[in-house]
């Protein structure tokens, strides 16, 4: 590459970053911004909405059953999504595509109508098994279905699944340890992004939440807003801060697992996480 | 699984393989296939794509199930034993190191799971690291090594857990040439210093003939012939195992009074019972010879020259016949009197020939 192109090259990677940049934070400086103000136009500066976040009960309390919700999702997630993937692809090859487009329904119908769907499910379990909020997580499931789908399928597709397998079960492992001590280790950058999409869309989750009358963190957010707007708006800020954080996170420990063939792999990875959870910045309002 | 001391028995085990079939849909991959390995014995299984060599393999590790027959290790009746449990070694194709392991870890990965503690399995891999000669490259990951060192690496994992049977499923064809025949001697050291039994599957007869004790060659799932490899090569039993096995020429000709008369020689039959008639013989490079044109003690045959290719030692020499084109075979030195655009004089050596009917289709690799 000649030196004129790659200083075109440079200048154009970083107008990209500048637009890029500016479209994220803008957004969230504003809000920080506007989180700070006082009540009046003449009020000074201060951290009053902040502080509001913890000494609202039904705030925290939304977060931590968010927070529980996520954590729950993913796990099942993975514990459901991962050994069947494995499975399909190495035991039932055809049914490839049939898992596929199951696993992408729920992208295709409106959440609005999945939940309508629901809510009998939802009726027959709070009135039979619980009312916890937590039971959301069988919804959520099926919500993160379709993301999580990719990322573990792309995992899956990087690897060579079935000579990596036959070379354990060669050596005396069974499918368990071949699973955890294989399958696994080659894929925790996958796992990874799959499980921070999971996070991310059950944070920013409002509409089934709203409408199975849970009160998870965005339906807080939501009522808070009503009465408080600043707080409403540092409680976004938070949990946007939040998932950038857990990002970095991931962008640190998928370079530093990924071989170096699969470092490009998981920078693909990775960019498709980011503009998923963009779309949190549209949902918490 | 025994750990006792680090010198275990390494005498190989007596593998059979009983009558084995799998069809996958209505594709026969393997049609009764009969073989038995003796104790510390390299059988290569020989053959196209789709032979049923592969398919052999797989089953034997169990890795694949069968529609019938059985599957003998030791004596022991395993055809129901999941592959995990059937104490076999083996080396794949494709590079199949676990990426997120080094050399070491790779090798010690099957020691663990066979309850190798500690101290004694750093020394077995480090053993078997040593007997791959790439004890300095223990701390590397796979895509710090090459092809050539992997499966090195590969097959020292296999041979850690010290398996009753060494599997090799074209463990070479990823490599380039001058890797493939250093790690081809290499596998055949190790294999004899260890003495283990092993089948090793391939479609390159060259790989084949150099390395096994015996070479089974298959096609459509059956085995053509079993025998050891200056047999395959010298004696061919079907036309098949001929053509596949080293290079031959087509030549016509007509059966008569026993023999068969090509081109004015009359060469003698490997098959006996054949009807007279036109048929084709299958003659190898080696046993054309050359002369030049004015040298009239050599035969009536004459033709030009069109190309020689120098193998080494050996150099290929193509002459036109006119209507056929012959290869012939013959030390550089030879060759070298005749270069390309000469008239030659071309005599067949009068060995056994195998014949083929004009009108049986030749089936080709």
């Amino acid at each position: 590459m000649s030196r004129q192109r790659r200083t075109r090259l440079q200048i154009f990677r970083a107008v990209v970053f500048i637009v890029m940049g500016s479209f994220f934070l803008i957004p969230i400086g504003a809000m920080f911004e506007f989180s700070t103000r006082g009540n009046s136009v003449t009020a000074p500066r201060n951290l009053d909405a902040w502080q509001n976040i913890v000494k609202t009960p039904e705030l925290a309390d939304a977060i931590t059953a968010s927070l529980e919700l996520a954590a729950i999702t993913t796990i099942a997630m993975l514990v459901l999504l991962l050994p069947t993937l494995v499975w399909v692809r190495l035991r039932f090859p055809g049914l490839k595509r049939v898992l596929e487009f199951v696993c992408l329904i729920p992208l295709t119908v409106p959440a609005i109508a999945l939940v309508v769907g629901m809510v009998p499910i939802y009726r027959w379990l709070n009135i039979n098994l619980s009312d916890s909020i937590l039971t959301l997580a069988f919804a959520y499931l099926i919500l993160v279905l379709p993301y999580a789908f990719r990322a573990l399928d792309a995992g899956l597709s990087a690897i060579d699944l079935k000579t990596l397998s036959e070379a354990a079960r060669s050596l005396g492992a069974g499918w368990g340890t071949v699973m955890l001590r294989v399958v696994v280790p080659n894929m925790s950058t996958a796992i990874l992004n799959a499980s921070l999409l999971a996070v991310a869309l059950v944070l920013g989750e409002f509409t089934f939440a709203n409408l199975l009358a849970y009160e998870n963190l965005q339906v807080a957010i939501n009522y808070v807003g009503l009465v408080d707007a600043g707080t409403s708006i540092a409680v976004a800020v938070a949990s946007l801060v939040f998932a950038f954080a857990l990002l970095l996170i991931l962008s640190y420990f998928g370079r530093r697992q990924a071989p170096l063939a699969k470092a490009e792999e998981a920078d693909f990875q990775l960019s498709q996480t980011v503009g998923l959870s963009g779309g949190l910045i549209g949902r918490a309002r | 699984m025994t750990t006792n001391g680090s010198q275990p028995a390494r005498s190989g085990v007596e593998v059979r393989l009983e009558d084995l079939r799998r069809s996958y849909g209505t594709t026969t991959a393997l049609d009764g296939l009969t073989l038995t390995l003796a104790p510390g014995e390299l059988v290569a299984l020989l053959g196209p794509s789709g032979c049923g060599k592969t398919t052999a393999l797989r089953l034997l590790a169990g890795l694949e199930e069968a529609d019938g027959g059985r599957v003998i290790i030791a004596g022991e009746d395993v055809t129901n034993v999941p592959a995990n449990r059937r104490d076999i070694g083996m080396v794949f194709q494709a590079y199949s190191l676990f990426p997120h392991m080094t050399a070491r870890q790779n090798v010690e990965f099957g020691l663990q799971l066979h309850d190798v503690d500690g101290a004694e399995r750093r020394e077995r891999a480090r053993e078997v690291l040593e007997l791959v000669g790439l004890a300095a490259h223990a701390n590397k990951y796979a895509h710090q090594m090459s092809g050539g060192q992997q499966q090195r690496v590969a097959l020292a994992r296999a041979l850690a857990i010290r398996p009753k049977v060494l599997l090799l499923d074209e463990p070479l064809s990823a490599l380039d040439a001058k890797v493939r025949s250093r790690l081809r001697d290499e596998i055949r050291r190790v294999q004899l210093e260890v003495g283990i039994t092993t089948l090793f599957v391939t479609h390159d007869q060259e790989e084949a003939l150099a390395i096994a004790d015996r070479v089974g060659v298959m096609q459509a799932g059956r085995l053509e012939q079993l025998g050891p490899p200056t047999e395959i090569y010298s004696r061919p039993a079907t036309p098949f195992v001929a053509e596949f096995v080293g290079l031959t020429n087509r030549i016509p000709g007509e059966v008569k009074f026993g023999g068969v008369e090509v081109r004015g020689t009359q060469l003698p039959l490997v098959q006996s019972d054949v009807k007279n008639g036109p048929v084709i013989a299958l003659v190898r490079p080696e046993a054309v010879t050359l002369a030049s044109e004015g040298d009239a003690s050599h035969g009536l045959l004459v033709g030009t020259v069109i190309a020689v290719a120098f193998l080494g030692a050996t150099s290929r020499v193509t002459v036109d016949l006119g209507d056929i084109i012959v290869l012939a075979q013959m030390p550089t030195s030879a060759a070298a009197e005749h270069p390309a655009g000469t008239k030659v004089r071309l005599t067949l050596r009068p060995d056994p020939v195998l014949i083929q009917r004009e009108e049986a289709t030749a089936v080709r690799a």
